[in-house]
């Protein structure tokens, strides 16, 4: 059964610090070249039928995603399971 | 009669004890308010303390804004029970969209645990009533995400129409906007708040007795409301 996925990011206008202290210490990994790092969250839901897009898109809106300081995106994957047992 | 504020407990509160306290030595009568149940035990105003609800998993408040309790909170905010929420309250106001904006992880990443100067703006509030505007009042500032962020039309919105509560003086310990510590919702009933008032109740544990004046502010409020 494919498993819905949703991306949360901050808004760009919105400071992110953790990752801006993540991109700081990568000069300590003798990386120079990274202008910079933004840290988000991603929420893997299984539904117990068919996946429902629309159902995720309101659990995102509503509980996943603070849409003040958010952006989400929602999109289906395969799980390994379901392409193994096509293969 | 005494006026009874409620006090909610949720998982992962820590200030729940202070903030009935606090209302114990402004003059009224505390009622706990348990996060399951959906029921405000007809209380007169409520208390959102601080602490770490739910462990702060997903997003400080966010899981909190759908306890039980919540739905009954934000049903009588809608029609004009006073709610004060402070620190982890104010940011499960925001999450319940009782109060615009969100709070954020502080700027310079550190937890901040000091005593604090804030500014009051508006005392056109529930919870503030008893003060001077522009008083100077010493509060414990104590949160790791506190910074205040809205758009800037928000913003602006909310220092047109008086909405400001307090900003911080003498340094902004966590990178908030505009320097705000507190606001409130149109009807002034609502109000969030990020430092800490029920610390500062008592000369013993507090660095001020000024804390005092949000839950006599309230009290005033009540008396001054026809029931």
């Amino acid at each position: 059964m494919p498993r819905v996925v949703v991306d949360v990011m901050l808004k760009p206008e919105i400071l992110d610090p953790q990752g801006q202290a993540v991109a700081n210490a990568l000069p300590r990994l003798g990386v120079n070249d990274v202008a910079s790092v933004r840290i988000g969250r991603r929420i893997e839901i299984d539904f117990t039928g068919e996946p429902d897009l629309d159902r995720a898109r309101e659990i995102a809106d509503k509980l996943l995603a603070n849409p003040v300081i958010e952006d989400f995106t929602v999109r289906l994957v395969e799980t390994d399971e379901a392409a193994e047992a096509r293969s | 009669m005494t006026a009874r504020v409620g006090v909610v407990t949720f998982p992962g509160s820590l200030d729940d004890g202070d903030a009935a306290r606090a209302v114990r030595i402004a003059g009224a009568e505390p009622v706990r308010l348990w996060h399951g149940e959906a029921e405000l035990h007809g209380v007169d105003a409520v208390v959102l303390p601080g602490g770490f609800s739910y462990g702060d998993y997903l997003r400080c408040g966010a899981i909190a804004r759908f306890a039980p309790v919540m739905e009954k909170i934000i049903d009588a905010a809608g029609a004009g029970l006073p709610v004060l929420g402070i620190c982890n309250g104010f940011q499960i106001l925001c999450e319940a969209h009782l109060l615009p904006g969100a709070l954020t992880r502080n700027q310079h990443l550190h937890f901040r645990n000091r005593d604090q100067i804030l500014r009051i703006e508006t005392t056109g509030t529930a919870w503030t009533n008893t003060f001077q505007p522009g008083q100077e009042v010493l509060i414990p500032v104590k949160n790791g995400e506190g910074c205040y962020v809205a758009d800037p039309a928000t913003l602006d919105e909310l220092e047109a129409q008086g909405r400001v509560v307090a900003r911080y003086v003498g340094g902004n310990p966590n990178g908030s906007q505009r320097d705000i510590a507190a606001i409130t919702n149109q009807a002034g009933n609502v109000v969030g708040i990020m430092p800490h008032p029920e610390h500062a109740v008592e000369a013993l544990t507090g660095p001020s007795l000024d804390g005092l004046g949000f839950f006599t502010s309230v009290l005033k409020h009540l008396v001054g409301t026809p029931a």
